[in-house]
């Protein structure tokens, strides 16, 4: 392709910033060829197809709902069409790293709620620890299957100037988006086959059998064949379609609480043919909300006596309850000391700076540097609460200001990162948007980790939050073979 | 793991959506047949009339008077074809069938979903043009063919386990019940005139009928040259080899029903059996006895026993059905090789 002034990409500019798609090599050419077929395509035939496959995702409800005040809304997550690739070599760095994080993770939560041993060495504050909402003493001295808390995790990735990744945050409560992964490659295939012929690219839709064969693993000792279910919040949730998604791909009954009943300490589902025990839970129902007798009374969401049955061993959750106090962004900080501590090494990918602002030097540091610097609350998610230091008003750094002081523990700040870009089809042609990446790994008795994971865009210029309920949109993400 | 599991369970909640989406899909099929009709039956001056038995066959008196309108072609065709609000119309039957397609997209195949989901937008974007003149009777047909492409794709796509059954038995009793209306149409409608004016309307009218009922042509293969009445009433009701005859349905309920029992032990059909003999036996009497004066109350009382019918797999399959899991994990365990044979005696489907 001539770089004439049609292709599409001369007026393409990823300025100071790591472009995933222009700034590459050992790639062995992929992204050159990319580059080639886009430009041969044209904008706007790109442009037609794009807004075809969208539409067929809205037409096949692969979407998520919106919550205003007064209305229900059906979106799809926008789908961009250019390609995110990430080379062999590099995704075997992120695989270790993922992996490494996930058991460091589960290590960590089967000791606070057993032994204890990190926070009286000294490692991590016992406060921070034991004092954290998402602390959940139902879980002291309570045994595990393989000691895997955390079955499904997503962990959060970005990439800086350097093109270094870096985790930004780790999810192991219950992540959401991995139905988009694959559906993006299937719409790929679909809408783009010219842009993959030939491409060698790692498969994704194993990930169902995967997460069957780990529920599989993990249900109580003793059962043959288990019945594994998906519970989920019932259609208002916004993460409905990926509940069905999941369900699906698994081949297991999507059930809500009412159809769950506890008995003699053993969970049962009504089915036309009477009650019939459920094994492993697959639950995408907050802690809070699986147990009224546990957990908030005036939840409708759950299953009355569902943590007893757990309790005695009856049934498995996934996950497990109580790995909230891992994922907090609190915790995060110390991750890098977490992996030393539990497995002797240091971690395949490190952290992104973090300041705790529920300790004093860090609060100090935050509130003396906050133009510079993006503060979170520690228990939001979904980039809400997320103050942007630099791009944000007098009035807005004064009220962050305010909330930091009322309450410095809900608190954590770190350096703007200057996250990576690739193109991506806007109005004006192919622009460069910021990107992360969200992989994710299943862990029964091994951790499996899904190549590629969740490639997140924050469509409008210069933002940096990509979060679906907040204007964020997707990419097919494409893991090469060799 | 390997090899397949012969007999997955099937959660109550999805049973009743399965069986409540198919009615509503069937419902909407059945109101644009109506409403078809209700057209072709207007006669110029009076057209309020024919709008005021459709009215009369879906009980909505009371619903019409609630908002105030008066029985007019307009506002009936409104009300049933662009009121969200009214429960026996099209906008909320279709949003009663995509909502229960939602909770059973675990369930039902991705065809039919997205089938769903483009017709609901479809039939919510209804223009009030379209009720008007020549284009009422274009939009009834894109509205039944919506339908059958939704049939058509549930008999190409659709896993035919447990499911399967109670899809087909909501579709069956809510065709019946649409059959029964269909044919008290014609109580309501006054046919004035002198005897030969009345022949002369009466003959338009059952041809009418049968031709939305989709029957003209297979009774015109049955009927004699000289047909009286009676023979429509008789082909519409007991004729199984029409599709939509009341007949044909209650024998299609009668297998679905045994193969839930024998195939996947669902043993609490036998009071549902029951009822639908009871059925069969109600069709088996002579149509003249009805004529001419006994027909609605008969229908009526069909109606009512379709209704009851309904109830009763609710509460057997449904609702508060919860029997000893003792018993349960018994008849579980059956898999006797009498389940298998009449499993294989039943491949044939009526």
């Amino acid at each position: 392709m001539q770089p004439n002034s049609a292709t599409p990409f001369s007026s393409y500019d990823p300025g100071a910033f790591y472009c995933e798609l222009t700034a590459r090599d050992g790639d062995s050419g992929s992204a050159g060829l990319v580059r080639e077929r886009i430009s041969a395509i044209g904008l706007d035939a790109l442009r037609l197809r794009a807004r075809a496959a969208e539409r067929d995702l809205f037409n096949l409800g692969i979407t998520f709902t919106v919550y205003s005040e007064s209305s229900a809304i059906d979106r799809i997550l926008p789908f961009d069409c250019v390609p995110r690739i990430i080379a062999a070599a590099e995704w075997s760095v992120l695989e270790r790293g993922v992996a490494q994080r996930v058991r460091a993770l589960n290590l960590f939560l089967a000791d606070i709620y057993n032994t204890r041993h990190i926070t009286r060495d000294g490692v991590i504050p016992p406060e921070l620890v034991y004092g954290n909402a998402n602390y959940r003493p139902e879980m002291e001295g309570f045994p595990v299957r393989f000691g895997t808390y955390v079955h499904i995790c997503g962990i959060d990735l970005v990439r800086d100037e350097r093109g270094h990744f870096a985790v930004l945050e780790d999810n192991a409560r219950t992540p959401s988006g991995v139905s988009y992964v694959v559906e993006n490659r299937h719409l790929m295939l679909r809408a783009f086959p010219d842009l993959v012929a030939g491409m060698k690219l790692r498969p994704v839709d194993d990930y169902g059998r995967r997460l069957r064969s780990a529920m599989d693993e993990i249900a109580p000792e003793g059962i043959d064949n288990p019945q594994v279910v998906l519970l989920s919040p019932g259609i208002y949730n916004s993460a409905y379609f990926e509940h069905v998604f999941l369900a699906r791909e698994m081949g297991v009954p999507l059930v809500e609480g009412a159809d769950l009943t506890v008995e003699d300490d053993k969970v049962w589902m009504r089915t036309t043919a009477g009650l019939r025990r459920v094994h492993t839970i697959y639950r995408r129902i907050a802690d809070d909300f699986l147990d009224p007798t546990v957990f908030r009374a005036d939840s409708l969401l759950g299953v009355p006596g569902l943590i007893g049955a757990w309790r005695h061993g009856n049934v498995t959750l996934a996950n497990a309850v109580g790995t909230g106090v891992a994922d907090d962004k609190a915790v995060y900080a110390y991750m890098p000391r977490i992996i030393r501590y539990y497995l002797g090494e240091d971690a395949i990918l490190s952290n992104v700076e973090t300041h705790i602002c529920g300790e004093p030097e860090g609060l100090a540091y935050t509130l003396a540097n906050l133009e510079k610097l993006v503060v979170k609350p520690v228990g939001e998610s979904g980039g809400y609460g997320i103050t942007v230091g630099p791009r944000a008003s007098r009035s807005e750094l004064d009220a962050a200001r305010a909330q930091l002081t009322a309450d410095p523990a809900n608190w954590i700040s770190q350096p703007m990162i200057s996250l990576s870009v690739a193109p991506t089809l806007t109005e004006a042609g192919l622009r460069p948007r910021h990107l992360d990446l969200r992989p994710f790994a299943i862990t029964g008795r091994d951790t499996w980790v899904l190549p590629g994971g969740l490639s997140r865009v924050a469509l409008k210029e210069g933002s940096l939050i990509v979060n679906s309920s907040q204007g964020g949109g997707s990419k097919d993400t494409w893991v090469l073979a060799e | 793991m390997s090899g397949l599991q012969r007999r997955t369970p099937l959660l109550t909640r999805d049973a009743e959506g399965l069986f409540w989406m198919a009615r509503y899909v069937e419902r909407v099929e059945n109101l644009a047949r109506l409403i078809d009709v209700t057209q072709t039956f207007e006669s110029p001056g009076r057209e309020a009339e024919s709008w005021a038995a459709l009215v009369a066959i879906m009980a909505d008196y009371a619903g019409l008077q609630e908002r105030g309108l008066a029985v007019d072609a307009m506002n009936v065709k409104r009300f049933y074809l662009l009121d969200p609000t009214n429960p026996t119309g099209i906008p909320a039957c279709i949003e009663a069938a995509r909502t229960n397609a939602r909770t059973l997209r675990p369930l039902i195949s991705t065809e039919m979903w997205m089938q769903l989901n483009v017709f609901h937008h479809d039939l919510l974007a209804i223009e009030p043009w379209e009720l008007d003149g020549d284009a009422l009777s274009r939009l009834c047909r894109r509205i039944k063919e919506g339908v059958q492409a939704h049939t058509g794709i549930t008999e190409g796509t659709f896993f035919r386990d447990q499911g399967w059954h109670f899809y087909e038995i909501g579709r069956l009793i809510e065709r019946a019940d649409q059959t029964t209306r269909l044919l008290d149409i014609k109580y309501h409608l006054l046919t004035p005139g002198t005897v030969e004016e009345r022949r002369v309307v009466e003959l338009t009218q059952w041809n009418s009928l049968l031709r939305a009922a989709a029957g003209y042509h297979g009774f015109r293969r049955v009927a004699q040259a000289g047909f009286v009445p009676a023979d429509v009433v008789a082909f519409l009701l007991g004729d199984t080899s029409f599709a939509r005859s009341v007949a044909l349905c209650v024998e299609q309920m009668d297998w679905h029903c045994s193969t839930l029992r024998s195939r996947y032990g669902l043993r609490d059909t036998a009071p549902v059996l029951e009822r639908i003999e009871d059925l069969r036996v109600a069709l088996g009497e002579p149509v003249l006895r009805l004529l001419p004066d006994g027909l609605h109350d008969f229908l009526d009382s069909m109606q009512r026993d379709l209704a009851k019918l309904g109830e009763l797999i609710g509460t057997m399959f449904f609702r508060d059905w919860r029997p000893l899991k003792q018993s349960q994990e018994q008849s579980q365990s059956q898999s006797s090789p009498g389940g298998t044979q009449s499993q294989s005696q039943s491949q044939g489907t009526p």
